[in-house]
């Protein structure tokens, strides 16, 4: 792979670029799932290719091809260098890049077990016995299970010199039960919805899961929630379940602080941010207890967020975001680290695949872990709401007002659980919301969720990211507007 | 990009390597991308990446099995590779015994929405028109950002049994935000053919809403009528045709179980799922290659046919009606190239008949909330203005609605006729601007 990257930056220095990068990447990936007990989709896929991004006349161009010879590296090298030279036909000034030293190097993620390895037979034993074990519950109408792993291998070279091979190694998987009964639809899914957990690990995320001890429960708390009392409308304390709270840091803080956001370009699509540039370490955030840290690290865990270089060749790192409440940082790439005062990139450039820009992404985006445990958390809130599992989810496009939903609530009276709640939605805005917190779970209860599905870009990408959380309660939540009816 | 017979002599090839292996029954599907896409924000191109792709996915069946693999490698090596990979994939699983054999030889409708002057688009060419659109917001004072894309695809499919499939299309498409201090406003448009829309045009109408859009004033949440504009329309109602799967009424997860057959909607409502509008793109067959078929879903506010495919067709003692997926999945099929009907009333005609509502741009991050009852939730986006009195009187702050789509087709006063409209959260549908009575808007954001 060396060579085709090393011939495709030679053929771009010498076509006129100043600067290019080459990211050769292979990608596997096999898609497991059942419905009702019957297999539904069994696929695997490869994918091989080249990208090539280019500075020429102080602007950018970037092509892909998968025909990897010398002639097909070399012309779609040509294509990106004349994409360049079209691209400062509307450039308003010259990209400049923050300093970055070279590297050569090669890592590959920790696993145990290799997903590609493990028999089929044993994995969709597994997703059918789960599957029946969730049909067995009356009430149930339908059982969903799935397993995807990925098996990445990227080869990065730059014109500054780094050549740096990586290979990552995903699993992925969940189940859910469905049940619809008098004109309802209710859902209940393990261990998270839309797809379950995801990790940058081997086939023991899925062992670790214990998909088998959770099936029953959720299939019985699936039909469950036909009885359950409405959630009420109201404004109080709501209590968020980690995976739950993984995706509200996902909308409310890990897209606000993308510095392509800030800046405008993702205006069209993904939207802008309130994080104007005059808010860096003057706004607060969040109250004072509240920690959110970047860390594309490996010795943060190993989440889809996790990785030694991104796809700029920038080394991974860990970057302060709300430190004690107060906005710290951005995520940046080298093109946009000096608006910010920065004198590097702070390593967020992803690309979901060879024939894909790297722009801007979240990394790992976690809430640092408190002080409480759960059963004092609940032993100490007298009037609250737990809720848990995505059900929905929505932000307006520069990050102020959400809504969420998820699948189940629990009544927290005098310190005790009670009785289950269903249709539980929350909302509110952004900085309301995260200043209200006032009490996180210890580490004990934190987990870094994997979020294998964010989209942004255009052409769009799917990237996969990740958040650690713990459960923590806010007070002052507008409670139940989603199925208000006013 | 290859031309037809390149395609085939691939579809052949893998139909002559897996005759010597244990697969019963073999398809083929070879799809071919070439695509470009300029991007520009701030009043410049900063984004600005072309593609070029081939895949092959073999599907295998053996023994009551099937499963498939896809390769982007199309020497005799990989291929062969991709075969055995589909056949191990086939021979992991327990026997389905509503596994139907392939379908054999098929006949299709032609369509041509393969465009030459699209196919040829350069860089030069979108850099050109993103300048214009740039310079113009410059000139207003105004901030541009946007898209112009063009390319091309072409797939082929066949089958051990005789099956043979082709279709080639071009697409362009054009999206503009204009951004005035704290508003916005936006205009796209998508067509295979670049001619059908003009770039100034749209930055021109982004560029004179966003100036409308300036100081937005607050508004208390409620019901409202809104004048949505097909834009806003599309990706509203895009979240409702998965309903119309007969997999979905199977799964008891589609919110027409036990609604088949009743006025659901109004009666001013019927949709037609119909991928021969000259307004459509796609190709005029389905996963597995059965012809696509044109489907009355609606017809006068009452759900009256659903989408088939061989499977699901077969259970209901239906013909397919050419929607299904790619075997083998979970979902069955989808009508994909939805039609409504459409109306005789205009945007102007609209505002002009209401006292107080609000005129909808675009809608954003649109999710569901309840699937049965079809609650959506979602936020306004770049452009929301009050309507009193038959006029546009002010830009209105942003709001976040939670509506029923079942609800909201029962409650529309209104409809111009039907357009190519294109969003962001559904596939392009024709689809007519609509007047909606009691619109719950159910809180506001700070802009």
């Amino acid at each position: 792979m060396w060579d085709l990257s090393t011939h495709s930056i030679d053929t771009a220095q010498l076509r006129g670029a100043s600067y290019a990068d080459v990211r050769v990447m292979h990608i596997r990936q096999r898609d497991l799932t059942t419905k009702n007990g019957q297999v539904g989709t069994l696929a695997q896929s490869e994918s091989i290719g080249l990208g090539i991004r280019v500075l020429a006349n102080g602007a950018w161009g970037f092509a892909s091809t998968d025909r990897l010879t010398r002639e097909g590296v070399a012309a779609c090298t040509a294509q990106a260098v004349s994409i360049a030279k079209a691209s400062a036909l509307a450039k308003r000034g010259d990209v400049v890049l923050a300093a970055e030293d070279a590297y050569i190097d090669s890592w590959q993620s920790p696993f145990r077990k290799d997903p590609f390895e493990i028999p089929l037979e044993m994995q969709l034993d597994l997703l059918l016995a789960a599957d029946a074990a969730m049909r067995k519950i009356k009430g149930v109408t339908l059982s969903e299970t799935g397993m995807q792993f990925r098996k990445i291998d990227s080869w990065f070279a730059s014109s500054i010199g780094s050549r740096i091979h990586q290979r990552k190694i995903i699993s992925g998987c969940g189940i859910a039960a469905t049940s619809f009964q008098d004109e309802e639809i209710q859902k209940r899914s393990y261990p998270n919805s839309f797809g379950g957990q995801y990790a940058l690990q081997g086939y023991e995320l899925v062992e670790s899961l214990e998909l088998l001890k959770h099936a029953p429960r959720i299939a019985e708390e699936a039909a469950a929630l036909h009885s359950a009392a409405q959630c009420p409308e109201k404004t109080g304390t709501v209590i968020l379940g980690a995976s739950q709270l993984g995706l509200q840091i996902h909308e409310s803080i890990g897209h606000p602080i993308e510095l392509d956001r800030v800046l405008g370009q993702e205006a069209n699509f993904a939207g802008t941010s309130f994080l104007t540039l005059d808010k860096l370490n003057k706004l607060r955030y969040a109250s004072d207890i509240v920690n959110v840290v970047a860390d594309a690290r490996l010795d943060h865990g190993p989440g889809l967020g996790t990785f030694a270089y991104d796809d700029e060749g920038v080394p991974a790192q860990c970057t302060d975001i709300i430190k004690e409440g107060q906005f710290r940082g951005y995520l940046s790439n080298r093109e946009t680290a000096h608006l910010v005062g920065l004198q590097r990139s702070s390593g967020t450039m992803r690309t979901e695949s060879w024939n894909r820009l790297p722009i801007i992404r979240m990394t790992n985006i976690s809430l640092l872990p408190g002080n409480w445990s759960f059963d004092d958390l609940i032993g100490d809130t007298d009037d609250a709401i737990l809720m848990e599992t995505n059900r929905s989810w929505s932000i307006d496009d520069r990050r102020y007002q959400f809504q969420f939903s998820t699948e189940i609530g629990w009544e927290i009276k005098g310190g005790k659980k009670g009785r289950m709640l269903k249709n539980p939605s929350y909302s509110g805005i952004t900085t309301d919301f995260w200043n209200s917190c006032d009490a996180i779970c210890k580490f004990d209860e934190w987990t870094l969720w994997g979020t294998p599905n964010c989209g942004k870009g255009q052409p769009m990408q799917t990237m996969g990211t990740g958040h650690g959380a713990s459960p923590a309660r806010f007070r002052n939540v507008r409670i139940g507007a989603a199925f208000s009816n006013q | 990009m290859s031309d037809f017979s390149t395609h085939r002599r691939i579809v052949d090839t893998v139909l002559r390597l897996a005759k010597s292996t244990l697969a019963e029954g073999t398809e083929v599907h070879v799809e071919e991308i070439s695509g470009a896409l300029t991007r520009f924000a701030n009043n410049a191109i900063h984004q600005n990446v072309a593609e070029h792709g081939v895949t092959v996915s073999i599907r295998t069946v053996v023994d009551g099995r099937t499963a498939r693999a896809t390769t982007n490698r199309i020497d005799e090596d990989s291929l062969r590779a991709t075969i055995e990979a589909s056949l191990t994939l086939s021979h992991s699983q327990p026997k389905n015994p509503q596994l139907l054999p392939l379908p054999g030889w098929q006949r299709y409708r032609k369509v041509n929405r393969f465009i030459k002057r699209t196919a040829g688009l350069t860089p030069e060419d979108r850099a050109r028109a993103v300048r214009r659109a740039c310079d113009l917001a410059v000139k207003n004072g105004q901030v541009a950002a946007g898209i112009f894309s063009s390319g091309q695809n072409q797939i082929v499919m066949g089958n051990s049994r005789g099956l043979f499939a082709g279709y080639r299309e071009t697409h362009a498409e054009f999206s503009i935000t204009m951004q005035e201090g704290a508003a916005a406003s936006w205009a796209k448009a998508n067509s295979a053919n670049v001619r059908d829309f003009d770039p100034q045009k749209l930055a021109a109408r982004a560029g004179e809403k966003a100036h409308l859009a300036c100081n937005a004033r607050e508004l208390a949440p409620g019901r409202y009528t809104v004048i949505l504009e097909p834009a806003a329309v599309l990706d509203l109602v895009g979240f409702l045709f998965y309903d119309f799967s007969a997999t979905a009424l199977e799964d008891k997860r589609s919110c027409l179980n036990d609604r088949m057959g009743t006025q659901l909607f109004g009666k001013n409502i019927s949709i037609s799922d119909d991928l021969y509008h000259r307004l459509q793109l796609g190709a005029p067959f389905d996963g597995e290659g059965i012809p696509r078929q044109r489907v009355l879903l609606v017809d006068r506010g009452v759900p009256k046919n659903l989408v088939y495919a061989r499977s699901t067709a077969k259970r209901a003692r239906k013909k397919p009606t050419g929607h299904g997926f790619a075997l083998p999945n979970e979902y069955g099929e989808a009508p994909m190239n939805l039609v409504f009907s459409g109306g005789e009333s205009s945007l102007e005609k609209m505002i002009a008949s209401t006292d107080r509502g609000l005129l909808v741009t675009r809608l954003w991050y649109i999710r569901e909330v309840d699937p049965y009852e079809k609650v959506m939730t979602g936020m306004t986006r770049d452009g929301l203005f009050l309507v009193e009195n038959g006029r546009v009187a002010s830009a209105v702050r942003n709001f976040r609605f939670n509506q029923s789509l079942i609800e909201m087709l029962r409650n529309v006063e209104l409809l111009s006729p039907a357009v190519r409209a294109t969003g962001e959260e559904a596939f392009e549908m024709v689809v007519p601007a609509m007047k909606v009575r009691n619109f719950h808007l159910s809180e506001v954001t700070k802009f």
